[in-house]
């Protein structure tokens, strides 16, 4: 008899453990208080991606918080992965505030409440959110969710060298994908075996930022569908501008001679970026992009403009992709009055947008920020700037299913570039149907 | 009375065993049990799973378009990579205990590598195949010999892996070392008296002596390779110019072309990225049912071989 006792032990910790890890519920979670409170007290936990130079700008702006509210004390994990906050967050961990480097973690925050709704707060403290653009409102929230608030964003654009251009006889940036094409062919130059020596643009996806989201704002390619299935089948943008790569693939030499030029690029955040070191002449990037050639390439002349259009979506020069941090109230929060007061100034305040940005060369989220005169603006930051703030700008939805879409894009993107693909019609169909099969299972079905 | 004693004995035995047991029920018989359960059910982390019945398996065997493509590269690489990384440590080791000089220096050397955390390693290699900057291309255009793209290339992206594999290899080449010097030299040496060659002597005494620590390293070697994550990883993102890997595993997947996509980089992916819990549940039941099929098929293949039963 005792030693079926002894036996028991084991098994009822098990099961213990069972019923209390098989999983949580996402209904509820702190929300506002009727009032906000006059001063807010207590210590708050912030997670957050940042290290070394960037962990030090973001917590100038914390430790300016804690001297406007002395009775909250802000303890700082820095340097925290994405999924392991989320692991912590859905584990229980009282976590106050999160902040993310992904708006693909959008939809699987919200709809898993693991990031609180924010409309109470927003609601009771009159939050003007129309001070952010529709744009950047759109991929901060889920389903009529709005769990989490923008920190700062980050703003696509072309880069281009001005020396190389001037050398080709161009004065002005391309505005159309076939003035780029035009463009980037006149400033391709080969080494005696064919090989490329000097590149005008790389077409390839998978080349440090080109990638399908950030070329979708140039004809106006669209993801998903209102109810979260692929919109990518049945937008007539994809075929545009996969038909442009192609055409340009092939008068560049051909993918086999593009593919070799890139095995031997440069690391991208490092200062032998092809771009600082001129072996591209024009480039696809984040406006992050000038503090490392302040900081990697002094010397390098160069300008931005945004990215060209594709033709028959000429109109929308002037837009560009965006994306950017994240920041919200984790479920477990203890001290959400506190968390909320510190993401309100993180996010709203202008002082703290703008040191945030003229810290980490990030394009702030509020317009009160963009326009401050305290904001240090090159004249290569202010193209990011205007296509922060341009109506054609847009991102990739929030998905349920994360960034999956974009990855199953991927896969058949890669293959069309290689041109293993006969009929993109089809492609593209078959693109939906996976998609859709992701979305379904996640749905649970 | 006898009996008394018997079941206060197993008592003690029972109570001495808890600990034990209760590490086994809570690290690996409670996530076991509870994958199987999040296997039949659509799971995001936070919410309650809810449960979807043979959705995750039937999109497992009939819908996921990169399963076939992930497995098939994991299965390359246990029926690759392993076999390549014994025969190479025993080629080593084999080699070491030949050395007349320097003896230690030389473990020590081939032993190093092992030691690389396997993040640093693989970007060192990527960086020392680069074809385009790499002096290993530079080396063979020295001899005429035109240099393959390494980690750029879908073709050599698997055996590029595999020479990285092949330079880690100390922490297998040290065990049959210990096992090579083990092997009674009388055994030898009666051989040599019967007129046995090097051959002979290798197969006939060098190979059983070394049996138990052989089928050691390729059952631990094939559920390594089962589980092969890092080092395709990192090689994918550095390859492609990216400093980051957890960022951005999603997009950078088995890149270039797919080839270096395997089994766990794809788990990880649908968890991680895709937010299918319940889906890599099932994805994760099917690599432990292989890594067990595989771990007792070679036990019983290779249980003649071990001394206990030889003898």
């Amino acid at each position: 008899m005792r030693y079926r006792s002894v036996l028991a032990v084991p098994a009822l910790v098990s099961l213990a453990l069972v019923a209390a890890c098989s999983g949580g519920s996402s209904g509820g979670g702190p929300t506002a208080a009727a009032s906000a409170p006059p001063t807010v007290t207590g210590t708050i936990q912030f997670w957050h991606f940042f290290t070394d130079r960037e962990a030090d700008v973001i917590q100038g702006v914390v430790d300016d918080f804690e001297k406007a509210n002395p009775g909250v004390k802000v303890e700082v994990k820095s340097g925290q992965d994405d999924q392991k906050m989320r692991q912590a967050i859905s584990a229980g961990q009282p976590i106050d505030v999160g902040l993310s480097y992904s708006t693909d973690q959008v939809g699987p925050l919200c709809s898993s409440g693991d990031f609180v709704d924010l409309t109470s707060f927003i609601t009771r403290d009159k939050v003007d959110l129309d001070q952010i653009p529709q744009t950047v409102r759109d991929y901060t929230q889920f389903d009529g969710k709005r769990c989490t608030m923008p920190a700062l964003a980050d703003v696509y654009g072309l880069y281009y060298n001005k020396k190389l251009l001037q050398a080709a006889g161009y004065t002005q940036p391309p505005k159309t994908l076939a003035e780029l094409s035009d463009m980037a062919v006149k400033l391709t130059t080969y080494n005696k075996d064919g090989s490329i020596k000097q590149l005008g643009f790389m077409p390839l996806l998978g080349y440090y930022e080109n990638a399908e989201a950030h070329w979708a704002p140039s004809a106006d390619a669209k993801w998903l569908n209102e109810d979260g299935t692929s919109a990518i089948g049945s937008s007539p943008g994809w075929p545009v501008l996969l038909q442009w790569q192609k055409d340009i693939v092939d008068r560049l030499g051909g993918y086999a001679k593009l593919a070799k030029f890139q095995a031997g690029l440069g690391e991208e955040f490092s200062a032998q970026n092809d771009f600082q070191t001129g072996r591209v002449a024009m480039n696809l990037d984040g406006e992050y992009r000038t503090a490392f050639i302040a900081d990697q390439a002094k010397d390098l002349d160069y300008g931005t403009a945004p990215f060209p259009s594709a033709q028959g979506y000429e109109s929308t020069y002037g837009g560009g992709y965006i994306t950017g941090n994240i920041v919200g109230i984790g479920k477990g929060s203890k001290n959400p009055e506190a968390a909320w007061a510190f993401i309100k100034y993180l996010t709203t305040n202008t002082d703290a947008q703008v040191k945030l940005s003229n810290g980490l060369k990030n394009v702030p989220t509020m317009h009160d920020a963009i326009v401050s005169p305290q904001l240090e603006v090159s004249e290569q930051f202010k193209t990011f700037l205007d296509i922060f703030e341009n109506e054609h700008s847009s991102t990739t939805p929030p998905s349920a299913i994360g960034a999956e879409y974009q990855t199953i894009f991927g896969t058949h993107t890669a293959k069309w570039q290689q041109g293993k693909v006969d009929d993109l019609s089809a492609m593209l169909k078959q693109v939906d149907d996976e998609i859709d099969a992701a979305v379904k299972l996640q749905g649970g079905s | 009375m006898a009996s008394a004693i018997r079941r206060r004995r197993t008592v003690t035995a029972y109570l001495f065993c808890t600990p034990a047991l209760l590490g086994m029920l809570v690290f690996f018989v409670f996530p076991l049990v509870m994958t199987v359960y999040y296997s039949f059910t659509s799971f995001d982390l936070s919410n309650a799973p809810r449960w979807n019945d043979f959705a995750n398996w039937k999109f497992l065997f009939g819908q996921d378009p990169l399963i076939g493509k992930a497995a098939l590269n994991t299965l390359w690489f246990v029926a690759i990579l392993v076999p390549v990384r014994i025969a190479g440590a025993m080629l080593v080791a084999w080699a070491l205990t030949r050395a007349r000089r320097a003896s230690g220096a030389l473990r020590t050397v081939y032993y190093l590598p092992a030691l690389v955390p396997p993040v640093a390693s693989t970007i060192a290699f990527v960086f020392l195949l680069n074809p385009a900057t790499g002096p290993v291309n530079r080396l063979l255009a020295a001899f005429g010999i035109h240099g393959p793209g390494w980690f750029t290339d879908p073709a050599w992206a698997k055996p590029a892996l595999v020479l990285l594999g092949l330079w880690v290899l100390g922490d297998i080449m040290v065990i049959f070392l210990a096992a090579l010097l083990d092997v009674p030299t009388e055994q030898y040496e009666a051989a040599e008296l019967d007129g046995a060659n090097g051959v002979q002597r290798f197969w006939y005494i060098t190979l059983p002596n070394m049996a138990p620590v052989l089928v050691f390293a390729l059952i631990t070697g094939i559920i390594a390779a089962l589980q092969y994550f890092t080092e395709p990883a990192v090689a994918s993102a550095t390859a492609m110019g990216k400093s980051s890997v957890g960022a951005g595993t999603s997009t950078l997947l088995g890149w270039p072309d797919e080839s270096t996509l395997t089994y766990g980089q794809l788990l990880y992916s649908k968890a991680f990225g895709a937010n299918l819990f319940g889906y890599a549940s099932a994805m994760a039941v099917v690599l432990f049912v292989v890594a067990g099929l595989a771990t007792a098929v070679l036990l019983r293949r290779f249980r003649s071989l071990t001394p206990e039963v030889a003898s």
